[in-house]
């Protein structure tokens, strides 16, 4: 055979695999296209008041004064001081994968903390990953083959489909929820999913939630903890909680995690449960890359801690947590600082929707919330909800996602992110979403119970959220836009 | 759905360990009473021919959900440190389709947690139980198996000290200061452009200027092993092969193997030619695996090579190009000790190879990384280098799995601006280097140790082969086991880099002080005066 002189591009193509050729990335779902819009022009107070607000990316902005703040006063963490450069050698020599003791000590003890003490976590459990991307890669590489599937509630994080499934070729099969009862998982959800993979002869290895969950913002209550548990035990199968946004929490009822159920109730197996972590959304710090696996099955913390080895922390980094995380006393306020700074935000937000008819999913945790716009769709089809939601992108200038790119059975609900800015922004922000209302107000349809639903909706206007902020806020009603049939007008009467 | 509680001890029985199912016994207690109720209304046929059925079916039910027995595969815990006494191709760990059962995990899984057992893992451990040093514990064991640079951190940190006002987090930067905000937010998952300048920079010092590499054709990883674990999703799929010349770098079986399902095919290389890949050989490994049924992907090789330290030649860099190109794969070069070079020989990076040759320059890619060449491996730099566009936008949306963290990203970018310090640090490196690596050999060739000629990387590679009792692998785990209990030295044997010639052991020589030389040197006379 002689040199043969391909196309340059042709044999590159034809040179690279499946994973590097195919769509497993999900880049080209709708939930990238606003980050693109944001990228091409992005919002700036001065530099760019036009351009589009970020409220597509769950970023914990909120409390980052606090950790510079503890930074400063803290030199020794930082192996870039004075103070700290006599540990520099053994910081920057240290690959063991096993992780910094302290740093793993450290973590324990913050995992316990953030469940306020009701769950204890050994550190010798805790393994590292890139992120809490690689969290999830990791555990599905240790619990399933490629092929088998695990159950996942809708609506879901769409980032799922690829840190999930892109690698290791499992599958990841929903399990619908519903709004009328607020998308709580029932336990007959979760049974018809399980038999329907079955019947199309597909292994279930486990079930992966989200709690609190993304994009809900709601904490899973007991009862339904429980009940996945048991499950998973009566049917030996395997459950994940990825509880990256278990510090958020800044309303009740108080984080149910999976660590305290498994306390509770020591008929469980445990081997069947694992814990996904991050300190990317609790601390604010996803430039980090700090994921970590907290497993309850000791295969799969030895095998997950051989695979850190594609995704560990840096030693530095590792060193500054290690500090970091054991002040107790700093701990302590920043969780407090978080809780309130994201109770404050998310009350400024949707006490801001409801005044001019916009409802949202009742949320106690998180960095969104989840709203509902099914009332301007003009059809209740995804069509309708990606129509409206470039409007939304392109004429409104926000970048919020819709719910179909998180697999939502129901067009029209929108996920709004509200921790990733100043006050400032907030402000323009929801003075775009108020003057898109009044638009969306004059051109819209003109309704014979008008008069009905505005006494409807003005019951409701009966807020029980606590009115923090002066604002020059229009008080004539919008009825048309309230439909009197959506459960949540229900569920607030 | 059913859950009986026969079910419930099976999978308690599965939990890291193979189901057994419930056996004959519980299979008899089915029957008999069957049995009863059948002869009670009469009939020896339905008597007979319904418990059978029954029993048949239970025992289908129980093989459907065992759970899988660990896959044949050579038995390796992904450390480099530990092989099984194997000579075998090393296969993909995945077990066949459908043969998973109750709760258990991965059949990935299951063969990675059991690996670990394997007794080059007692080496490691007797290391971290009795280190060696040089006045607290002179009786300890000494470490020789470990590729890590200590002879310049120092540099390092003298570096740091004089330019601690430019810490990354100093408040004192007013406008160039970098606030927490821009430390902590998400950042390029492939990396900051500054971090990709600065690394593009670096690397071409390290090769002495001969190549000016392009910082938009680099993915930035947590270390080279996720690199070399990317490139491999993006090259192959599940079941190809790599041709890779051995001996190689253990942690290859790793790399690949694990989750990447790569096979690797070793190409062995001789002493007769210091370990350099012959064309021949490589020709003829290609056809075996082609015979197979085996699709080779990419030739894999490292230059300098770890474990040899010998150095690839302009011409054998063109002959693997040619060769790649006639057989349409690619070409991966892992160049991780491209500035830990000491000898009289230039390294040629194989970049500098293609700017004089005209081929298809998107099947060559480079893996590179700073643990080595800049001894902050605990830091997680690495990166892939390719001229294949396709390639780098799959590896850099990949490259989220394996980030570098976004302070040390900030600091390593200060180190490497600084070219006048980086120029002098390899330059000093480069000499310390060859210091403690005359210094080792001459040792050992007092000893009638002689070495392979190397002129990279942090060891030598040394033929003891005419100690070991037996020419053969028993001959040199054997000697391996003496180094280690008797001479109280742990050393990379050539087995674990699956080289074809027993008796050749890896002493890396980074971990030690210039003293700590002739105590080497007299632990080994403990093991050549026995044999």
């Amino acid at each position: 055979m002689g040199i043969h002189h391909v196309d340059e591009i042709n044999s590159s193509c034809l040179l690279l695999s499946r994973v590097a050729t195919n769509d497993g990335h999900g880049e080209n779902s709708s939930y990238f296209d606003g980050w693109k819009a944001y990228d091409s022009n992005p919002f700036h107070p001065t530099r760019n008041p036009e351009g589009v607000i970020q409220m597509g990316l769950a970023e914990h902005q909120l409390c980052l004064g606090t950790m510079q703040e503890w930074i400063r006063k803290n030199p020794k963490a930082s192996i870039c001081t004075e103070e700290g450069l006599s540990q520099f050698k053994d910081i920057a020599n240290f690959q063991d994968y096993h992780g910094l003791p302290q740093f793993r000590k450290a973590i324990a003890k913050f995992m316990g903390k953030v469940r306020g003490g009701r769950a204890e976590f050994d550190a010798d459990r805790v393994v590292m990953s890139g992120g809490a991307t690689g969290a999830q890669e990791t555990l599905a590489f240790c619990l399933a083959n490629p092929g088998e599937a695990f159950l996942i509630p809708t609506p879901y994080y769409p980032a799922f489909d690829r840190d999930f499934r892109w690698r290791t070729g499992v599958q990841l099969l929903p399990i619908h929820c519903h709004s009328i009862n607020n998308f709580k998982i029932t336990e007959t959800a979760l049974m018809t999913a399980y038999r329907r993979a079955l019947k199309s002869n597909i292994k279930v290895k486990g079930i992966l939630v989200t709690n609190p969950s993304n994009p809900l913002g709601t904490t899973m209550d007991r009862a339904t903890l429980r009940t996945l548990a048991r499950f998973a035990n009566e049917n030996n199968i395997h459950l994940i909680c990825d509880e990256i946004f278990g510090g958020t929490v800044f309303d009740g009822p108080e984080f149910a995690s999976i660590s305290t159920v498994l306390e509770d109730d020591p008929r469980l197996n445990r081997d069947l449960f694992h814990i996904a972590y991050s300190l990317s959304k609790d601390l604010g710090v996803p430039g980090f890359r700090v994921g970590i696996i907290y497993s309850y099955n000791d295969a799969v913390v030895s095998c997950a801690r051989k695979m850190s080895s594609f995704g560990l922390v840096s030693t530095q980094t590792q060193h500054l947590l290690a500090a970091m995380l054991g002040d107790d006393e700093f701990t302590t306020k920043l969780l407090a600082e978080s809780r309130r700074q994201l109770s404050r935000r998310h009350a400024v937000f949707t006490s801001g929707l409801e005044r001019v008819g916009i409802r949202c999913l009742e949320s106690n945790a998180g960095l969104f919330f989840w709203m509902n716009l099914k009332h301007l769709l003009k059809a209740a089809t995804v069509e309708a909800e990606l129509e409206l939601w470039r409007v939304i992108i392109h004429k409104v200038k926000l970048n919020i996602s819709p719910g179909s790119a998180f697999h939502c059975s129901e067009p029209g609900w929108f996920r709004v992110c509200f921790a990733n800015m100043d006050d400032g922004t907030m402000e323009v922000a929801l003075r775009r979403i108020r003057a898109f209302v009044y638009e969306a107000n004059e051109r819209g349809t003109t309704s014979a119970q008008t008069t009905k639903n505005k006494k409807r909706f003005d019951r409701t206007l009966r807020l029980s959220l606590p009115r923090r902020f002066d604002h020059d806020l229009m008080t004539t009603m919008t009825p048309r836009l309230m439909s009197p049939h959506s459960p949540l007008v229900k569920a607030a009467n | 759905m059913t859950s009986g509680s026969s079910e419930k001890s099976a999978a308690k029985d599965s939990t890291g360990s193979p189901a057994t199912g419930l056996g004959g016994g519980s299979g008899m207690q089915l029957i008999v009473p069957l049995q009863g109720v059948v002869q009670g209304s009469g009939g020896i046929v339905l008597g007979s021919l319904i418990p059978c059925a029954l029993f048949y079916v239970l025992q289908l039910y129980l093989k459907r959900n065992r759970s899988p027995s660990p896959p044949p595969s050579p038995s390796d815990d992904g450390s480099w440190e530990t092989h099984a006494i194997s000579r075998s191709p090393s296969r993909n760990v995945l077990s066949p389709r459908g043969s998973s059962g109750h709760a258990a995990v991965s059949s990935r899984a299951s063969s990675i947690a059991k690996s670990g057992g394997s007794p080059y893992f007692v080496g490691s451990r007797k290391c971290s139980e009795d280190p060696y040093h040089p006045i607290d514990n002179p009786d300890g064991v000494i470490q020789l198996g470990l590729a890590e640079n200590h002879l310049s951190l120092d540099l390092i940190g003298d570096w740091l000290a004089k330019h601690m006002k430019d810490s990354v987090l100093n408040e004192q930067r007013g406008l160039g200061g970098l606030s927490i905000s821009r430390l902590a937010a998400y950042q390029p998952f492939d990396g900051l452009m500054e971090l990709k300048m600065g690394v593009a920079g670096f690397m071409g010092q390290a090769v002495g200027g001969s190549v000016s590499f392009d910082p938009s054709q680099i993915v930035l990883t947590a270390g080279a092993t996720p690199a070399i674990e990317i490139l491999s999703f993006c090259l192959a799929d599940p079941g190809n092969a790599f041709l890779v010349p051995s001996p190689y770098y253990p942690g290859y079986d790793r790399n690949m193997r694990w989750r990447a399902g790569i096979e690797l095919i070793p190409v062995p290389c001789r002493s007769m030619d210091n370990f350099v890949l012959n064309i021949a050989l490589l020709e003829r490994s290609y056809n075996q695996a082609k015979k197979r049924g085996v699709k080779v992907r990419a030739i894999l090789f490292s230059n300098p090579s770890n474990p040899v330290g010998n150095l690839l030649s302009r011409e054998t860099l063109h002959d693997l190009i040619d060769f790649a190109t006639e057989k349409n794969i690619h070409v991966i070069a892992d160049e991780v000790f491209a500035a830990s070079t000491y000898g009289n020989e230039e390294f040629v990076s194989i970049a500098e190879v293609m700017n004089t040759h005209e081929f298809d320059m998107s099947r060559i890619h480079i893996i590179y990384g700073l643990s080595k060449d800049l001894s902050i491996p605990g830091f997680r730099i690495g990166l892939i280098y390719s001229f294949n566009e396709h390639l780098l936008a799959a590896a850099s949306k990949l490259s989220r799995f394996s980030s570098v963290s976004v302070p040390t990203q900030h600091l390593v970018i200060s180190m490497l601006t600084d070219t006048k310090f980086i120029t002098e640090y390899i330059k000093m490196n480069r000499e310390r280097l060859r210091v403690m690596y005359e210094l080792l050999v001459n040792g050992l060739q007092q000893l009638g140790i002689e070495c392979a000629k190397s002129s990279g990387g942090f060891y030598c590679w040394a033929d003891m082969s005419k100690f070991m009792k037996s020419y053969s692998e028993k001959g040199e785990f054997e000697l391996w086991k003496d180094m280690l209990n008797l001479a109280k030295i742990h050393a990379t044997p050539g087995l674990a880099c699956h080289c074809i010639e027993p008796g050749w052991f890896r002493l890396c020589f980074t971990t030690l002080t210039q003293k700590d030389i002739p105590v080497v040197i007299e632990r080994i006379k403990r093991v050549t005066y026995r044999h």
